[in-house]
């Protein structure tokens, strides 16, 4: 096996695989939570966010509140399910490790290349809600037990979708392999121009638009925040968390972000391949593209996630089933039918 | 146990008391109180919550005791008095100057509009009037305050329906305006400013010129809000027919101010009042809105700080020269009477009923607040609503908890 073209054991390939995997959600947190929750919201908001921490721009800031949350007592309710509520935050950051296996970031830098990549990817995202109803019910608290069952009650409503705008994607690669859609997409061409490959955000436009709302859905990020909702909930299915458990469901939060965004750009928008970038240049080059394009996408996320209001629970599933939904489908029809003809 | 011996009522201190029934539990799983209560309120179907008094969504010490159904409200009975601290005796045992310092502390947001109904009943005892400057200087700040009050409200608003940037919007716009304030009374949120028969100093140099250029920074601030909140399709979905006050209910409820005037009565004390101020002599318009809901109060709220920034700036155009303080004397000795004296406050009517026996200080204040009044509609406007429609008709009611317990 081989990885930046350098060829290695499988038991060294195996270690290395498994710190990526390690390193890439707490890295890609504090990134996006950097980025976006710290500096962006604050300059859409006319403030400057945190400026000394670090010496620049205060980017040392969250790995203090890392290391401070880690000096916290534990504070565990007296009438929690005690087992339950301390292993509930950790399914929700295992289900985000576990997105960021199929996420190929090179030609050949992919932890597991599976056949049904998209498929396994969107499933083990969804495991994070068992973590979050298990949460909500273990507290002992009625505004977490209300935070999970929104919670809840939004996976339901928004994993169809979510599905559905990616059917769309697969049809036209004609896979469900990650590796393979960026493929098909770099070695695709636009009515025989095949300058830029085929970036599928062109033709399924509708699909990506689907996915990020969906996505936004999954996330519980604002309009669709209301497991969180602070000025309804105070913190949903969190409100009795605090200490290094409140930093688990806070990395599970950007860091499943950051697979999202990382999913959609790999989808949609080529993944790790850059234009007339081939061979070993496309391996070292291919984590920089990706992570750019991720950024990008993650920008879209935070940009509509600090700006809009948040919709009422009974307003999210209509806004699911009777439009997003029927929507989906009629994508996947037309997708069907420009494939079989053309 | 003997059969004379009579059967206790179990108590929650006896430990025959079981306030979880018992269900059977396989042996050696240990049962969790979480699951037992969690079990009985699901079983009786609805749960009791309090939102408050600590709570983000209640501006202070609220508490609002909420009987759920689910989701939906089945009963609310807002609790208040938390921050209770009997500003209507200690009246009673401070001269009349004295008396300002504590009524600054009753709606903080507005502060200095506050203090205007109780000048102007103490100047009716004694049957002398502020000079005009003087009034004309009081109306400008009220006017001011109330946009302060007002750009809050329509930042946090939107803060309350879950869009976090507005709210910021709001702070720093509010922040050109207390600046104005500061600079005139030498207060940021309690100036503490109005004498009686007139005011303590004249404006600064420049501050006309400055509160130009403000009142054109919060007209700005107006059409963002109008952009950012008030035309958001989400807002309108969250806001649009969630908590309405028919006009007659609400005014039979004592429902005051904006909010009275989002269900359609046309009814500003600055205009349909006893003359006060020099609004007498400004050209302004009164806005109402039909709907009466959420959505009604913010529109009417945006054009009324429109409409104030028009104000001011109009007073600022028609500004006599003068004294600002009227004859008075040192030891001030009201005489024996009764004055009544509203106002049109940011938050709605307020009104002073001073009672005086003729010394230094009142005998008798009654405080009629205006929010006091505004959230005794609350338990029927609750009846039925979703959990987060709470949040938006707390948010769209716009009380201040000093307001209401005073």
């Amino acid at each position: 096996m081989s990885v930046l073209a350098l060829e290695i054991g499988w038991g060294w390939m195996l270690a290395f695989k498994a710190l990526v995997i390690l390193l890439i959600v707490p890295l890609g947190a504090l990134v996006l939570g950097y980025t976006f929750l710290l500096k962006m919201m604050s300059h859409m908001q006319s403030r400057l966010g945190p400026m000394d921490p670090g010496g620049f721009h205060g980017w040392f800031q969250l790995v203090g509140d890392g290391l401070k949350f880690l000096q916290k007592e534990d504070i565990i309710p007296e009438d929690a399910d005690r087992r339950v509520f301390a292993f509930a935050p950790v399914i929700v950051v295992i289900s985000t490790f576990l997105m960021f296996v199929v996420i190929p970031i090179g030609p050949v830098a992919v932890v597991a290349n599976l056949d049904v990549g998209v498929f396994y990817a969107l499933a083990v995202s969804s495991l994070s809600v068992i973590g979050v109803l298990m949460a909500g019910w273990s507290s002992a608290n009625k505004f977490a037990l209300m935070g999970a069952l929104r919670a809840a009650g939004q996976l339901i409503a928004y994993e169809l979708p979510l599905l559905l705008a990616v059917v769309g994607v697969v049809m036209q690669a004609g896979t469900m392999s990650l590796q393979g859609i960026v493929s098909a997409q770099q070695n695709g061409s636009i009515f025989g121009w095949s300058g830029i490959g085929n970036p599928f955000i062109f033709t399924q436009i509708i699909g990506f638009l689907l996915f990020m709302i969906a996505a936004q859905a999954e996330l519980s990020q604002t309009p669709f925040d209301m497991p969180v909702a602070e000025s309804e909930l105070v913190a949903g299915y969190m409100v009795e968390y605090s200490g290094f458990r409140f930093l688990f469901f806070f990395i599970g939060e950007f860091g499943t972000a950051t697979a999202f965004a990382a999913l959609a750009a790999t989808l949609f928008l080529g993944g790790w391949s850059l234009p007339g970038v081939h061979g070993l240049s496309a391996e070292l080059l291919g984590p920089l593209v990706l992570f750019v394009k991720l950024m990008g996408v993650a920008f879209l996320m935070f940009w509509v996630r600090f700006t809009y209001p948040r919709l009422r629970e009974d307003q999210l599933q209509a806004i699911a089933w009777k439009f997003l939904i029927p929507i989906a489908l009629a994508n996947i029809i037309v997708t069907a039918i420009i494939k079989v003809a053309f | 146990m003997s059969s004379t011996e009579q059967p206790v009522t179990p108590t929650n201190d006896s430990p025959d008391f079981k306030a979880v029934p018992d269900f059977e539990v396989a042996p050696g799983m240990q049962r969790h109180l979480a699951d037992a209560r969690v079990n009985v309120e699901l079983d009786t179907g609805d749960m009791i919550i309090n939102l408050g008094p600590q709570h983000p969504a209640t501006h202070g010490t609220l508490r609002l005791v909420v009987r759920l159904d689910g989701e939906r409200v089945i009963a609310a009975d807002p609790v208040i008095g938390y921050m209770h601290r009997g500003y209507e005796k200690l009246t009673e045992f401070r001269t009349y100057p004295q008396v300002t310092t504590l009524i600054n502390r009753i709606d903080w947001l507005s502060s200095f509009a506050n203090e205007v109904p109780f000048v102007h009943a103490a100047e009716q005892l004694m049957e002398i009037e502020a000079p005009p400057r003087a009034q004309y200087i009081r109306t400008a700040l009220t006017e001011l305050s109330r946009i302060a009050t007002f750009l809050l409200f329509l930042g946090e608003m939107g803060l309350q329906v879950g869009a976090l940037t507005p709210a910021f919007y709001g702070f720093r716009d509010r922040e050109h305006v207390l600046n104005l304030i500061e600079s005139a009374t030498g207060g940021r949120f309690h100036p503490n400013f109005n004498r009686i028969g007139g005011l303590k100093d004249d404006l600064p140099w420049g501050w006309i010129a400055e509160t130009r250029n403000v009142m054109k920074i919060v007209l700005d601030a107006c059409d963002v809000f109008e952009d950012l909140v008030l035309g958001n399709e989400i807002f309108q979905a969250r806001t649009r027919s969630v908590g309405i006050i028919p006009g007659e209910l609400g005014a039979s409820y004592g429902v005051s101010g904006s909010n009275l005037r989002a269900s359609g009565v046309d009814w500003d004390l600055r205009r349909d009042g006893a003359p006060y101020l020099a609004y007498p002599e400004l050209d302004f318009e009164v806005f109402t809105h039909p709907d009466g809901d959420s959505f009604a109060r913010y529109w009417v709220r945006l054009q009324e700080t429109r409409e104030s920034a028009r104000m001011v700036l109009q007073l600022l155009d028609k500004m006599p020269s003068g004294p600002i303080m009227a004859k008075v004397a040192r030891i001030i000795k009201v005489p024996a009477g009764e004055s009544w004296v509203e106002t049109e406050n940011p938050l709605g009517q307020m009104g002073y009923y001073v009672v005086s026996k003729g010394g230094t200080g009142p005998f008798r204040v009654k405080i009629r607040s205006a929010s006091f009044s505004n959230v005794s509609i609350l338990p029927w406007m609750l009846r039925g609503v979703y959990v987060p429609d709470v949040v938006t008709i707390l948010a769209s009611l716009y009380f201040i908890l000093g307001d209401i317990d005073r």
